[in-house]
């Protein structure tokens, strides 16, 4: 299969790539996905408690190039978004970014669940500002 | 002038893209292309051209290539039926025996791990009414002889049971099952594919009745292959499956391939004195391969028997790394995975999970394919390039940070999608 540049790009250099403190109220962690299904993303962010800014975001991810690129460029989407802009990211959004062929969309599928997981984790563990909490999350049952 | 740009310094003996899929399919070798040539242009003749010397000449080639394939396995020239390719040579091999002895018996034994020229081939026929029995494999890749044993009854008229296995390597005990085979009065049917040309294949001693070979696997051209059909002890009879001019003994009609079967010819020849040296020096490389990989890399894992293995194989898991990511990253490497992502079908490897593996380790799989013309400086730069990539993948795995810190994935809740 041929990948595009940017798939490639991002495989070659991914971008945030990491851990934050999972126990942190101001990490939101989000792991999607499942080994025997060959694919599995962790996508975390730091938000501001104030402003409701991502200002940081770290991922790691288990899977083919286009996985670990769609995981990549979430994680630069992200930062510097407030939680509600973030959530507007669109799967479709990566796809056409990343010219990712219909095999790989679920590539896109995953990465924009991560987001959603990460921010309903984050929404969790701030409960008390009022937010309703929709999205389910994924936390590793360790 | 242009500029000459610098490019990385490679080790001697070391050019980019390195072929280490010889699973897939082989170079042709040149002698065999140097055989082959005269056949494409002045000796054009049909093989069947019973009246003039162009025909003569090509039967002649012809005769002399089913001598060739026929001392490399042990059989006699007659015995040996022209095809298009394995995938033919199976299907005719199965079809045309279950299709002349059908009034013996309707029930045909087989085994999971076969290639899907077999697997799809005995679908077809259990929709025609036979029956086939799927025997399993256990975590080495090998079939039980209780299992066949147990598998045969009184209307059983064909085993087809592979000799080696295009993924993992694995040999069957061919010699056993042709055995019992012949104790019991059933036919053996081997797709010996992987094996022929590269270990030793004697359908006497190994009592096989009906035997598939291709060329391309070993160096010859593609779109020519073989079937051994025994003549003596038991004759075997085989239904045609295309109608028309009654070549090859009536069993597979159409004019022969005569470059190809020339080619093909040659191949066997070079095989059959090349074979022991050729197979040491696989195995030596591939246990190199194997040793630089197991010192340097954690959490991996060998798929199929060591024991029973053929030389050029490696069928190895590099837990926690997806199989295509790590494909791309030694993307002038070329070898395949067992990854559902590399598969057409989205699946992964149905051989690999008929090991009782996971489907995720059957994810991180990764076949070398070693042959002829590899040498020891390429496995080198293999070993070094894969270890470099699984390090850098296994950075970016939220499954290798999570199993370093101790985490039982099993019992993790995955959300699967």
């Amino acid at each position: 299969m041929a990948y595009s540049d940017k798939v490639i790009e991002h495989y070659n250099n991914p971008r945030n790539v990491g851990q934050m403190d999972k126990n942190s109220t101001e990490v939101g962690t989000g792991l999607v996905g499942a080994p025997e299904c060959g694919d599995v993303m962790r996508l975390q962010i730091k938000v501001n408690p104030e402003t409701r800014v991502i200002e940081d975001a770290k991922f790691k991810t288990f899977g083919c190039g286009s996985a670990i690129a769609s995981s990549s460029l979430a994680t630069e989407w992200v930062k510097g978004k407030t939680v509600d802009e973030a959530l507007e990211i669109k799967n479709t959004d990566i796809v056409k970014e990343l010219a990712l062929p219909p095999v790989k969309i679920h590539c896109s599928v995953l990465a924009e669940d991560a987001i959603r997981a990460a921010i309903g984790d984050w929404k969790k563990k701030n409960v008390a500002d009022g937010q309703a909490v929709s999205t389910p999350v994924a936390v590793a049952a360790t | 002038m242009s500029t000459v740009l610098s490019e990385p310094k490679l080790p001697a003996g070391v050019k980019l893209p390195i072929y280490m899929d010889n699973h897939a399919t082989t170079p042709l070798d040149p002698r065999v292309l140097e055989a082959m040539l005269p056949f494409f242009t002045n000796k054009f003749g049909n093989a069947a051209s019973r009246n003039h010397s162009f025909g003569w000449e090509a039967e002649k080639a012809v005769d002399l290539a089913r001598e060739q394939i026929a001392k490399l396995i042990g059989a006699t020239a007659k015995e040996i039926i022209f095809t298009s390719g394995a995938t033919e040579s199976n299907n005719l091999a199965i079809k045309g025996i279950g299709e002349m002895y059908r009034e013996r018996g309707n029930h045909i034994i087989t085994q999971v791990t076969e290639h899907k020229a077999v697997l799809d081939t005995c679908k077809r026929m259990e929709k025609m009414g036979y029956r086939v029995t799927y025997l399993p494999v256990n975590a080495d890749g090998l079939i039980e002889m209780d299992d066949l044993k147990r598998a045969i009854d009184d209307k059983t008229i064909l085993v087809s049971i592979m000799f080696a296995n295009n993924e993992i390597g694995v040999i069957q005990p061919v010699a056993e099952i042709g055995k019992l085979c012949h104790e019991k009065g059933i036919l053996f049917h081997t797709d010996a594919v992987q094996a022929v040309g590269k270990i030793p294949v004697d359908v006497n001693a190994m009592n096989i009745d009906v035997l598939s070979l291709s060329g391309h696997k070993i160096y010859g051209p593609k779109g020519v292959g073989a079937l051994y059909v025994r003549r003596r002890n038991p004759r075997v009879q085989i239904a045609a499956q295309m109608d028309g001019g009654g070549h090859e003994r009536g069993m597979r009609s159409g004019t022969l391939n005569v470059p190809g079967i020339v080619g093909l010819g040659a191949a066997c020849e070079i095989s059959r004195f090349e074979m022991d040296e050729e197979a040491a020096k696989l195995s030596a490389m591939r246990d190199r391969l194997k040793e630089k990989l197991e010192s340097n890399l954690d959490f991996i894992h060998l798929n199929g028997s060591m024991e029973h293995h053929l030389p050029g194989n490696l069928n190895m898991s590099f837990i926690h790394v997806e199989g295509e990511s790590l494909l791309m990253g030694i993307n002038d490497i070329a070898v395949s995975s067992g990854s559902a992502c590399t598969s057409a079908t989205l699946e992964p490897s149905y051989v690999l999970k008929a090991l009782g593996l996971g489907d995720d380790v059957a994810h991180s799989s990764i076949r070398f394919g070693l042959g002829r013309f590899n040498t020891q400086a390429e496995v080198d730069y293999v070993a070094d390039k894969v270890i470099d990539v699984v390090q850098k993948l296994r950075e970016l795995s939220p499954l290798y940070e999570m199993a370093k810190e101790g985490i039982d994935l099993t019992k993790v809740q995955w959300q699967a999608h």
